[in-house]
């Protein structure tokens, strides 16, 4: 439920004129929300950013993401590879 | 790689069975279609993260893990803080709570944004960030009043980027 919820919130900040990537951890609920942008990665239900206090995979994975952001051939459902 | 065997069954029948589509993106509504393009370089963007882990801080009310239709409200957060200053309370178990309990970078990154900041890949952290519970059976509440409040606050922040992160 989580994947659906980053996406109905995210879809409600884009409209506010803000740009957004989420986190996607389940390609199959993204598919179905489609926010305007999302990086799915292949990692566990908790783990978003891959694994705790693994400092340079976080940020990867957040370079990634926000590689997404100039995008606008929404939506976006990109993959993460680690 | 989560998948959708990773999930207790009861969870997984319930996610089979649920009504996406209802919340899907309508042609005819530009609130749940629009798309912001980005107005500038990321180095010079103000960025917030939002995360549904279920985070509060000690002082704020916890979330309401007994609501069966879900807890739609949100906690506000400043940048200042350590994100290991954040407490967890979530009603879903059916993800692995102990890798944020390590480190809440893992889904609140405020370390590595500040990081970011200092090495100059984006411009500056947002003054606030947002916490979500997720396991919003009825989104009805969450999508018209407490995302749409949290849209508008981080606008009347001048924030450009938002990253979103589910458990």
């Amino acid at each position: 439920m989580c994947n659906q919820s980053v996406g109905l919130i995210q879809r409600a900040i884009e409209y506010a004129g803000v740009t957004t990537v989420s986190i996607s951890l389940l390609r199959e609920i993204t598919e179905k929300t489609q926010p305007p942008r999302a990086l799915f990665v292949p990692y566990p239900l908790g783990h978003p950013l891959g694994e705790p206090d693994d400092v340079a995979l976080q940020t990867r994975i957040m370079r990634a993401a926000f590689a997404l952001l100039p995008r606008t051939d929404t939506p976006i459902l990109a993959s993460f590879t680690p | 790689m989560a998948h959708f065997d990773d999930i207790e069954l009861v969870e997984r029948l319930f996610l089979k069975s649920y009504p996406f589509s209802r919340y899907a993106p309508r042609p005819d509504d530009p609130a749940s279609t629009a798309v912001t393009p980005l107005r500038k370089p990321l180095a010079e963007c103000t960025v917030a993260i939002i995360t549904t882990a279920g985070l509060s801080l000690p002082a704020q009310p916890p979330f309401d893990t007994t609501n069966k239709r879900g807890d739609s409200s949100f906690r506000e957060f400043p940048a200042a803080i350590s994100p290991q200053q954040l407490e967890m309370n979530h009603r879903s178990w059916s993800f692995d709570q102990t890798g944020i309990l390590r480190d809440r970078n893992l889904v609140m990154p405020l370390d590595r944004l500040r990081e970011m900041s200092y090495r100059g890949e984006i411009g500056a952290l947002a003054p606030h960030h947002y916490s979500f519970m997720g396991s919003i059976v009825g989104p009805h509440k969450l999508m018209r009043e407490s995302a749409p409040e949290v849209a508008r606050r981080l606008a009347a922040d001048g924030v450009d980027v938002a990253l979103l992160t589910p458990v």
